[in-house]
């Protein structure tokens, strides 16, 4: 008897704790991803239809004389760029955290803060900044003309997106392989020298397997961002290159809820059955 | 005496494993009580149930003969010193210690009083405003112990207190708990997995292996007259052999007859023999009631450990003279030296020295009674 | 450090900041020019504080985000001591998994997923416009509080759990112990989880972009706005200032972040 009180008593304090919790959860998270399939699958007049998700594999629109898929077109463009930026971030970020990860820790937190300070910028403002750089008229082709070099035209083009992209999301890359980085244990690379590892062959054999975890995170932190942005592209490619998150606001704007809701649902399941594989892809790496 | 603490039919599981089974243990006032066993077999379990932290499957728990299994752990009068000291890191000494009497709304010029007297108690004076991260491990014991006694608990649960500590500073804590324990009254129930901490400090010794009380007593019976072949292990070495009671104070093993101080066994009643390895003597091999080789021989400065073989069963024997490796000895025992157990399931496990010493390697199984808590010491 | 990685390092930095830098200089320009710098004023932010639009949009992203981040957290905290104490281990894994998805969906997915159920109620109970500053809020928390109870979480696994009990032991009741000994405990996860929440606030746009009624509007919301017509460096001066404010609460974050660690370390 004397049992069931304290059990009692804990569960009690256990549901306090809980409940508020779990009903927000399933009223704001599980509930609203209910109402983007149901949107989805129907028609204004809510009744059930597939013709949204088809419409996103099917509709056409002609470029020059041809004739393409309007919208599979949209979605194999943001996933190269989203890719391509994805891979220069983290080329250019894996060996940045390497070295702040390797540095005296007073330098380390330093440096990881200068690094978070343009994330926590508003990304809105991060974009424009580019803008103002990148313009015809802007401050590049501006010392470019000092230099006696011709002006540039990037603004506009696929690689100003890019630019924009890898800018915006690139602190998301670095942050999660220097965590891991840095909580290696030393005494590990010590090992590996000792076994006849050189420099090179410690990074290949021991640091890049076990910061594995922090790759596929920051590529998923990236990735994920990238492949859904609708500002970009927008303000650094001049509206000129649509991408799949510049089709969902469009539609949002253009009050088609429902067709909306279809292309949210396509990204999100192309999303998450990436997101597994890359997982699985890392644990089969990590169990080798 | 008066009996403070009585746990009667205790039993607990713990996710469908028993962890007590069926415990029945009174606890006097102003004793020295340790609770010894290895680890798991259910001694922080029994402490936690008397401090109100876990409650009992079926049984009950009386406290001054009031049953207290409902009462929750802030309204009973017993205390604890945790395993890792459990200090709050965010008060300093004084406010870690003066705690529970601000839990009980004390005035501040008693709160004062009483926190310098137990200070002082527990030799920390001057180290009021200390921060309690900034202590040294034994500094922390004693704040925790300082903590857990200012409010007079009737009985004080100490949980491995002394695990964290080096040996030497151990010896001396040891030492300092016992005078603590007689100058305060309380009564102290201590848990160790340290067989020698259980008997250098206790009134009473209670030997738990796998949630039962193998065996209550004072440390001395503990130690002389084991009721099984777990609590002859378990505490200090022994050589425990299959034996045979002949009649009332005559027993045979190892293929003779040898007289005992034991009786009251049936006629012909297989028992377990113990020996304690001091309590051999070493003899010329033709003057030996049994005769063996020395297969290793250990120096530990105060006397020799040595592994004899006498017809394929291995004995310790401690010794302060010298023998060689191979040499051929014979052995002599003492009535006293025998001590009678009745057969009990441990029976067979212990007691037989192969896995001991450089024979490690030829045995084809990993030896059971591998004690990993008194290895690591 | 090497040389190479210091160049690196070096580089790295100047990629980030310069378009900042830019920022903050021309937000001092006298002359409308975003590339030729032709001397120094004020102008810009005199015009910004006359920007009545701007300044209401600060307010109400204060206000937005104060009340997400307490919300957030308050709620957040009781979820990380209620999912610590939970044995329910299938219960346990749907909570983390629901848990991460507005971290690891698409924030347009997020939002879209909520307007849609905000709109969808809305029309049930026949209003015109379902969206507002309730919606946003809801937002706001919806996405605020993965991170809180991220933070808070691992500070209760870490936490000895002897310390509440210790706390009972001598004379606490449940709740004073969770108070007393807990809390401070977990209070450094607490509080980075608080000004997570609140700068994440501050900083959303997309979620509030799709939940947000025409009446309110955001900071980020007013940014999205100015940048559609061509722009004044008047938003360099807001960029410039919204920039030190990141740089308090960050420099704010990093000594409460290494006042735990030595805390910590020191046990």
């Amino acid at each position: 008897m004397n049992k069931t009180a304290v059990k009692g008593r804990r569960s009690l304090a256990q549901f306090f704790c809980l409940t508020p919790y779990s009903l927000w959860a399933t009223l704001f998270i599980v509930v609203p991803l209910l109402f983007v399939a149901y949107y989805a699958l129907t028609d204004n007049n809510y009744h059930f239809t597939t013709a949204n998700l088809t419409r996103f594999f099917t509709a056409t629109s002609s470029v020059g004389d041809t004739e393409v898929r309007t919208y599979l077109v949209i979605f194999f463009r943001s996933l190269r760029l989203a890719v391509i930026s994805t891979i220069i971030c983290f080329l250019m970020g894996y060996p940045i955290a390497y070295i702040i990860a390797r540095a005296p820790a007073k330098t380390q937190s330093i440096l990881i803060t200068l690094i978070m300070i343009p994330m926590w910028m508003n990304f809105l403002i991060r974009t424009y900044a580019w803008m103002t750089i990148l313009q015809d008229t802007g401050i590049l082709n501006g010392l470019l003309a000092k230099l006696h070099l011709g002006p540039v035209h990037i603004i506009g083009t696929e690689g100003a997106v890019i630019i924009g992209m890898v800018y915006d999301y690139f602190p998301y890359m670095i942050l999660p392989i220097y965590s891991v980085m840095a909580k290696l244990d030393n005494r590990l690379l010590e090992a590996a020298r000792d076994l006849g590892c050189n420099g090179f062959g410690v990074l290949r054999r021991v640091i890049f397997p076990l910061s594995l975890p922090g790759v596929i995170s920051g590529i998923n932190m990236v990735l994920v961002p990238s492949i859904s942005t609708f500002y970009i592209s927008q303000k650094l490619g001049n509206g000129k290159f649509y991408l799949i998150g510049d089709a969902i606001e469009g539609q949002y704007v253009a009050n088609n809820l429902h067709f909306a809701a279809a292309i949210a649902l396509i990204l999100m399941v192309i999303l998450l059955v990436c997101m597994a594989l890359l997982q699985r892809l890392a644990n089969s790496r990590s169990a080798v | 005496m008066k009996k403070i603490i009585e746990l009667k039919n205790i039993s607990k599981s713990f996710d469908g494993e028993k962890v007590l089974d069926n415990i029945c243990l009174d606890i006097y006032d102003n004793e020295f009580i340790t609770l010894l066993g290895p680890s798991g077999c259910g001694k922080t379990t029994t402490l936690r149930i008397i401090g109100g932290f876990e409650t009992p499957d079926t049984g009950d728990v009386f406290f001054m003969g009031d049953r207290i299994n409902d009462l929750p752990a802030h309204k009973r009068n017993v205390n604890t010193v945790f395993q890792r000291y459990a200090l709050f890191p965010h008060l300093n000494v004084y406010e870690n210690i003066a705690f529970p009497l601000r839990e009980k709304k004390e005035k501040r010029d008693v709160i004062d009083q009483k926190v310098r007297e137990v200070l002082d108690l527990v030799a920390l004076k001057g180290f009021e405003k200390r921060s309690v991260t900034s202590l040294s491990g034994g500094q922390q014991q004693r704040v925790a112990i300082a903590r857990a006694i200012i409010n007079r608990p009737k009985v004080l649960l100490l949980d491995e207190p002394l695990a964290a500590l080096d040996l030497k500073l151990r010896k001396d804590m040891q030492q300092e708990l016992k005078n603590l324990q007689k100058a305060t009254g309380i009564t102290f129930i201590f848990v160790t997995h340290d067989q020698e901490e259980a008997l250098s400090m206790s009134d009473t010794v209670v030997v738990m292996s796998e949630g039962r009380i193998q065996q209550i007593g004072t440390p001395v019976d503990i130690y002389n007259e084991p009721q099984n072949a777990f609590v002859a292990d378990f505490i200090g070495e022994s050589n425990i052999l299959d034996g045979l009671m002949l009649a009332d104070r005559l027993v045979a093993f190892s293929g003779q007859k040898f007289p005992c101080l034991d009786s009251g066994f049936d006629k012909r009643e297989p028992v377990d023999v113990v020996i304690r390895p001091e309590d051999v003597d070493i003899v010329p091999e033709d003057k030996g009631m049994l005769k063996g080789v020395v297969t290793s021989v250990t120096f530990l400065g105060v006397h020799y450990e040595i592994i004899v073989d006498i017809d394929g069963f291995k004995w310790m024997i401690q010794t302060t003279d010298f023998v060689d490796v191979d040499e051929h000895i014979g052995i002599y025992l003492e009535p006293d030296a025998i001590h009678v157990m009745k057969k009990s399931e441990y029976s067979g496990l212990y007691g037989d020295y192969s896995s001991f010493s450089n024979e490690f390697d030829e045995l084809e199984l990993p030896p059971e009674d591998w004690k990993e808590d008194e290895s690591a010491e | 450090m090497k040389t190479a990685s210091k160049i690196y390092t070096a580089l790295i930095m100047i990629f980030l900041f310069a378009p900042i830098a830019i920022l903050l200089v021309f937000s001092f320009n006298a002359s409308k020019s975003l590339s030729v710098f032709s001397g120094f004023s004020l102008n810009w932010y005199k015009e910004l504080f006359k920007d009545t639009e701007t300044l209401r949009s600060v307010r109400n992203t204060l206000i937005l985000a104060l009340s997400a981040s307490v919300i957030s957290t308050i709620l957040g905290t009781a979820a990380a001591v209620g999912m610590d104490k939970l044995r329910n281990r299938a219960f346990h894994a749907t909570l983390e998994t629901v848990t991460n998805i507005p971290m690891i969906n698409p924030d347009i997915i997020t939002g879209i997923s909520l307007m849609l159920m905000f709109v969808f109620v809305g029309r049930l109970f026949g209003a015109a416009t379902s969206l507002n500053f309730g919606t946003m809020l809801i937002a706001h928390i919806t996405f605020c509080l993965p991170y809180v109870i991220l933070q808070v979480l691992p500070k209760l696994r870490q936490m000895d759990r002897s310390l509440p009990e210790a706390a009972m032991d001598l004379g606490c009741t449940p709740l004073r112990a969770f108070f007393k000994a807990t809390l401070p405990e977990i209070m450094p996860g607490i509080v980075t989880g608080l000004l997570m929440a609140f700068t994440l606030s501050l900083d959303d746009f997309v979620i509030s972009y799709f939940t947000a009624g025409n009446g309110f509007q955001t900071l980020p919301i007013r940014i999205y706005n100015m940048t559609k017509k061509t722009v004044t460096p008047k938003m360099y001066a807001l960029a410039t200032i919204i920039f030190f404010v990141i740089l308090t609460l960050l420099l704010i974050s990093n000594t409460i972040d290494t006042d735990s660690d030595k805390k910590g370390s020191g046990k």
